[in-house]
């Protein structure tokens, strides 16, 4: 379970002065289920969800990630998450097994128990390359070791942040039924997204995102019939908008 | 402080390293290389340069002595300089290397001399040019040998014992062991490359574990991990920390083979103690220069890891690293300079003194009290960059600078 209460983050930017990234922001995301925080590059979905990983600290509000407080026990939450991003790049000289071998040692498994997962997951997530160095695999291919580093340690809350951005159809639809799969075994799942289509098939929950506000929340047929639009391009550009 | 985070950090980047090209360049190959390259690079091009120099005729352009046959037929016949005839634009053809020196010998200088008269000879030559050098000092040997064949020549005359004009002899002896005396030779030289490469060795994999990481974008994948960040960067900082020992302990033993070996190689050449490619430095006082060198080593780590930390690519951190090289190589430098002796001033100016004290250990000296001091206040800039460099890691203004 995922909730985040008035969560806030703010930057000091020579430049553009003070940028609140987060505003104010609360939602739940229950476990089974997939919430979709959907937003234009920039609306805060990258901030919001690194300060839910515990990446960023808050500044103002907090949430709680599997019952752990993010400002308490930020290290217990990372260890209670899996997150992906497309900015989570893999380590180029490690190969396949090595990199999901180290996170694993991170989050205190070792030994059989920790060989046994890798083995099970690299049979499910058909990785039949464990000895291979991750810069000389192809992309679809780092998209499964990194999806094997995620889910090494089983974590019962599932953060992606954009995760198919600058893939292709064939990488994006495994990343989609990944997802689907963990809502399948009752995973909490956080997903943020530009693309509409995605959103749509995905999300049990969709959350629109501008300008660090969460401006409008619920389910497809929610939205729906709040904003009297059907199509969620037209809820979105008119949620934005208004 | 869980140290099994750390150690499983360390062991990731130490695998990750071993397998960086650049980091197995700068880290093992360049420390076991530069040494003998250096040593047997220069002794061979300066042993070539000497011998072609010293074996060359050089040419001699006298001029005047018309009026001195006995000392021109001497002149003539020396077999190791080349007479050239005389033209009035002789230090012009100095200059340009036409010829290498030449000599102007006064009017009337034989019957000068029979007159007891001191008329002076001029040698020109091109200072600092080393055949011109050689051909000067034959001529200045020339002339010796002649003022002392008529010096002779005369107290035979007056009967008087040759004794006369060498009331006493003069005898210069060396009471310095030969550790000493390599040492002041050789001894600012060896902290001096050791400390070079101990930074340089460093540098890549601080450059790879930090701005590297940012620039692949792995920096966001170990940060969603459990792994706190001072377990992180303590795992990092070791890495380096090891890169920059393995290169000093490398370089040390590459040069103490180096210089067993060319003591070998050399032992048959005559004339090899000029040069002193022979000296020799202590097990213990290389063991000693390595003590001196780890608070150093820990410094340069933490303070290239703060400092490529802070960069958002592996160009950027270049740009900012070049410029720490100078700073460091120039209290080396200085320490090398001849005259620079180590106070306590300078046992707290940090490169110098270590490198300094490095110098005084190599040539046999022992001061135990700046050994302290300096030991003591390297820990306190090594202690003070590790906690800027812990510190930096925790901020998000510096991890995900844009």
């Amino acid at each position: 379970m995922i909730e985040a209460e008035r969560l806030s983050k703010q930057f000091h930017d020579a430049k553009r002065g003070l940028i609140r990234a987060v505003n104010d922001v609360s939602f739940t995301c229950q476990p089974g289920r997939v919430y979709g925080l959907l937003g234009a590059n920039g609306a805060g979905k990258t901030t919001t969800l690194r300060t839910l990983a515990t990446i960023l600290a808050p500044t103002g509000g907090t949430a709680r990630v599997a019952g752990y407080d993010i400002r308490r026990d930020p290290q217990k939450v990372r260890a209670n998450i899996g997150f992906l991003s497309t900015a989570t790049a893999l380590y180029g000289r490690l190969t396949a097994r090595e990199m999901v071998e180290y996170f694993g040692h991170l989050y205190g498994m070792s030994g059989e128990t920790l060989r046994r997962r890798i083995e099970t997951l690299f049979a499910r997530l058909e990785i039949d390359f464990p000895e291979r160095r991750c810069d000389s695999l192809s992309t679809g291919m780092k998209q499964k070791v990194s999806i094997a580093r995620t889910l090494v340690h089983d974590p019962p809350v599932m953060i992606f942040d954009e995760p198919t951005s600058g893939l292709d159809v064939m990488s994006s639809r495994a990343i989609i039924g990944f997802i689907r799969e963990c809502r399948e075994q009752g995973k909490t799942v956080l997903f943020s997204t530009h693309v509409m289509s995605e959103a749509e098939k995905l999300c049990d929950t969709i959350g629109i995102i501008h300008d660090g506000c969460l401006k409008i929340e619920g389910t497809l047929d929610e939205l729906r019939a709040q904003s009297g639009q059907q199509v969620l391009e037209e809820i979105f550009v008119q949620t934005v908008e208004s | 402080m869980s140290w099994q985070n750390v150690g499983v950090v360390y062991r990731k980047e130490l695998t990750d390293s071993l397998r960086d090209r650049r980091t197995v360049i700068s880290m093992i190959l360049v420390p076991i290389l530069l040494m003998p390259l250096l040593t047997i690079g220069a002794g061979i091009l300066t042993a070539l340069l000497f011998s072609r120099a010293m074996l060359e005729t050089p040419t001699v352009m006298v001029l005047g002595g018309e009026d001195s046959p006995k000392l021109l037929a001497q002149l003539h016949a020396q077999k190791d300089i080349a007479i050239v005839a005389s033209r009035s634009d002789y230090a012009q053809e100095i200059s340009n290397k036409q010829i290498r020196v030449a000599v102007a010998i006064p009017p009337g200088f034989d019957a000068a001399v029979e007159r007891g008269e001191i008329p002076t000879v001029h040698i020109f030559m091109y200072q600092g040019e080393l055949r011109s050098t050689f051909g000067a000092d034959r001529l200045q040997r020339f002339f010796r040998d002649q003022r002392d064949r008529i010096v002779t020549e005369r107290l035979t005359a007056r009967q008087l014992p040759a004794d006369l004009i060498e009331p006493f002899r003069i005898q210069q002896q060396n009471v310095a062991s030969p550790e000493q005396v390599s040492g002041t030779i050789v001894g600012g030289l060896v902290p001096y490359f050791i400390i070079i490469l101990c930074l340089s060795g460093a540098m890549y994999p601080a450059m790879d574990l930090t701005a590297g990481e940012k620039e692949r974008g792995t920096i966001e994948t170990i940060l969603s991990s459990p792994v706190s960040r001072v377990h992180l960067v303590l795992g990092k900082f070791f890495m380096v920390l090891t890169a920059a020992l393995l290169t000093a302990v490398l370089s040390m033993i590459s040069m103490g083979l180096t210089l067993a070996a060319s003591k070998k190689l050399l032992a048959g050449v005559p004339q090899a103690s000029d040069f002193d490619f022979t000296a020799s430095i202590g097990m213990k006082a290389l063991l000693l220069v390595f003590v001196m060198v780890i608070p150093l080593a820990v410094l340069f780590s933490a303070a290239l890891l703060a400092i490529s930390l802070f960069a958002k690519s592996y160009r950027e951190a270049q740009s900012y690293l070049s410029p720490l090289t100078i700073v460091v190589m120039l209290p080396a430098v200085v320490s090398v300079l001849p005259g620079v002796e180590l106070n306590a001033g300078l046992s707290l100016i940090p490169v110098l003194n270590t490198s300094l004290i490095s110098k005084e250990i190599v040539s046999g000296t022992y001061h135990w009290g700046y050994m302290s001091l300096i030991f003591g206040s390297s820990c306190v800039y090594a202690a003070v960059a590790l906690w800027v460099a812990i510190m930096l890691f925790q901020k998000e203004s510096v991890l995900f600078r844009s």
